[in-house]
């Protein structure tokens, strides 16, 4: 009942609160006294990006470990890990967009080689290197455990990619352009705006994986519905 | 474990001996690779560039993926892999074995492409020396690596396109690592956090493959 | 062990590769100690039953006991290690020469390397032992897989399509070697798409036809 109430308003409750994070982050909400407009851009960013490095590819991480472990091994695992790490590209691309729009006026280039920024592109190229070993393989079992071995691999890859990459940069240069220009001090509205942004993107995330479970979960049933139909006519190759 | 992890690296380095295929097709394509990568950085640079151990690096980086392929095509054509399933080797010993066969050739090919790094980039040779045991590291840690995302992708569709694709991003802290501990023999410069990195990737990628290497073999 | 425990033990098994059906619903029953030809038309299931039967490829559903087994649940390596399979690929590593790949196989299996000799004699390849795998016929090939299943001594023996590229004298000696080991108390299944052989073979004939049995002569 519960269960089934908070279901139902995932996406209304996702809508309610992005509706309020635009409205307070464009109309109510102050420009910044160094950033000015772009300031705008902390209601949207780091909420996608939160979303992106640790909501979706956690859960994919998360679920990936529970099927390879015995006790809590089925299918629905796998479905989750795989459902979460597609909708964990879209806030990917979308991370690397917005970081890359902030990052032009901020830099003054659309790439820069910050440690966070590298290792979010690399974390992409994982994410779709996942999506492409699961087509490569057509055993539904074989698929899982190959996929949420390497889903563990990415996982565990991530913080030594950006350790290295944040140790290759800092060693080099000193400090970087992150920690001076992009510091914001957040206070009344702002931080409303702020906390409402990570909580409905976050929402968001667990209403797309929802719909994309479902739709996983009936994509299944036809096939096996398709199944059946080859058995029959396998079995018909037998009978002169 | 590691009786047939000795087995598995014997058998590798046999057939690799006899086969020559690290020889006649493995090393010649390092070699060209370096002397492109020379070609590429224009007469101005070709000699006289800090860009050596990257280019180094980038190369080995390149040999290593056709090495990992073709250590996982010894065991599949469809026979082989039928026989073999059917004596029931261990996975660890199975993995610890093909990484171990894998890191030898590597530290060979290494070596060859190290020696050319400082024939045709000139790069220092005792600088070059003193980067040997870093160098002889990250290739052990891509050994094992290599190894782990090689049985990931063996026997699935277009199996030798999608190596590169898993594997490249997992290579690119070892890249890091590996070129600024040789930069850093050559130049001089902060160290032990390479030695961490390597350590760390060493130490995941070694106890993963023990312990997760036979659920990727097929059925 | 005697004819009164079944070493396979299949109902409705089916087997799907790519979304097709290679067993379609198997039922069958197959005696210890006994020799067993699995018959059919190209395509009709034969090699995936033996493959199901080796635990080289999964079961999609159904109930399948091999050796005490459970294919859906058991460890297949187990099983593995239990079974004898000669497929009809090379199934070696072809840089490998007849020697080596015959100590390669009896150190993975803690056997005394001591026996080699006397098997590569008894398959009649004492000429070859040093010639790589590559260089091997047909016939030959097919020689050293018998080899190393005689080094492995399996208590099931599955054996697919073994008379193609054998000639005479290899049948004849094929013949002879499959009644010894038979005799010793191992459990035999060969597949031959040619029926009189079959027949010739064994008095029990399994005929499949659209991945599952259409005709079982017991």
């Amino acid at each position: 009942m519960m269960k089934q109430l908070s279901q139902r308003l995932l996406g209304p409750a996702t809508l309610v609160l992005l509706g309020l994070t635009f409205w307070l982050g464009l109309w109510v909400t102050p420009p910044d006294r160094v950033q000015g407009d772009l300031v705008r851009l902390l209601y949207v960013h780091p909420a996608i990006a939160w979303v992106a490095l640790y909501v979706s590819f956690g859960t994919a991480t998360i679920a990936s470990a529970l099927y390879l472990w015995r006790r809590t091994r089925s299918y629905v695992m796998d479905r989750i890990a795989y459902c979460a790490m597609e909708v964990s590209v879209v806030f990917i691309v979308l991370t690397l967009i917005t970081g890359s729009i902030w990052g032009r006026p901020t830099w003054g280039v659309w790439w820069a080689w910050d440690a966070r920024l590298t290792s979010t592109a690399i974390l992409g190229v994982l994410a779709l290197g996942y999506l492409a070993l699961r087509r490569a393989n057509e055993d539904p079992a074989l698929r899982a455990r190959r996929s949420a071995v390497f889903a563990i691999l990415s996982a565990i890859n991530v913080p030594i990619i950006h350790f290295s990459v944040q140790w290759w940069k800092t060693l080099h240069q000193g400090a970087t352009v992150f920690t001076s220009s992009r510091t914001v001090l957040v206070h009344g509205s702002m931080a409303w705006t702020l906390l409402f942004s990570f909580v409905g993107f976050t929402l968001l995330f667990f209403w797309l994986l929802r719909a994309r479970y479902r739709l996983e979960v009936k994509r299944e049933a036809s096939s096996s519905a398709q199944l059946d139909e080859a058995l029959a006519s396998r079995r018909s190759e037998g009978t002169f | 474990m590691i009786r047939t992890a000795l087995l598995v690296a014997a058998k590798d380095l046999r057939i690799e001996l006899r086969s020559r295929v690290l020889l006649w097709q493995v090393v010649p394509f390092g070699v060209m690779a370096l002397l492109l990568s020379g070609l590429a950085l224009g007469p101005a640079h070709a000699g006289s560039s800090s860009a050596g151990p990257g280019l180094f690096y980038l190369v080995t980086l390149f040999v290593a993926l056709l090495m990992i392929n073709r250590s996982q095509a010894i065991e599949s054509t469809p026979g082989t892999r039928a026989s073999v399933a059917t004596l029931g080797l261990d996975p660890a010993g199975v993995f610890l074995g093909k990484s171990l066969a894998l890191c030898v050739e590597l530290w060979a090919t290494g070596l060859v492409l190290l020696a050319g790094a400082i024939l045709v980039l000139h790069t220092a040779l005792h600088g070059a020396l003193v980067a040997l045991p870093s160098i002889g590291v990250t290739l052990a840690a891509m050994a094992a690596a290599g190894t782990l995302y090689g049985a990931l992708t063996a026997g699935g569709d277009g199996a030798a396109t999608l190596l590169p694709v898993l594997t490249l991003p997992a290579f690119a802290p070892l890249l890091i690592a590996g070129e600024r501990s040789f930069s850093a023999a050559l130049h001089g410069g902060a160290l032990w956090e390479w030695w961490v990195i390597l350590a760390v990737a060493l130490v995941v990628y070694l106890a993963i493959g023990v312990l997760l290497y036979g659920v990727l073999e097929e059925s | 062990m005697t004819g009164d425990i079944d070493v396979v033990r299949l109902r409705d098994a089916v087997v799907l590769s790519n979304g097709f059906p290679l067993l379609s619903g198997v039922d069958l029953a197959i005696p210890s100690g006994s020799l067993s030809v699995v018959t059919g038309a190209n395509g009709a299931g034969k090699t995936s039953l033996l493959r199901l039967l080796a635990g080289l490829v999964p079961l999609t559903s159904g109930v399948a006991t091999v050796a005490g087994i459970d294919l859906a649940e058991g460890d297949l390596r187990q099983l593995r290690r239990r079974v004898g399979w000669l497929g009809h690929e090379g199934s070696f590593y072809d840089d490998l020469s007849v020697r080596e790949n015959l100590v390669f196989a009896a150190r993975a299996l803690d056997r005394p390397t001591g026996e080699i000799g006397s098997v590569v004699e008894r398959v009649g390849l004492t000429h070859r032992i040093d010639t790589t795998t590559r260089q091997l016929s047909a016939g030959q090939r097919r020689r050293l897989g018998l080899a190393w299943l005689l080094l492995r001594r399996p208590e099931l023996w599955l054996l697919d399509e073994p008379y193609a590229s054998l000639d005479d004298d290899g049948r004849t000696f094929f013949d002879g070697l499959l009644g010894d080991v038979v005799a010793g108390g191992a459990t035999v299944v060969v597949s031959a798409h040619d029926p009189l052989r079959s027949a010739a073979l064994s008095p029990r004939t399994i005929l499949l036809a659209g991945g599952r049995v259409v005709n079982d002569s017991q």
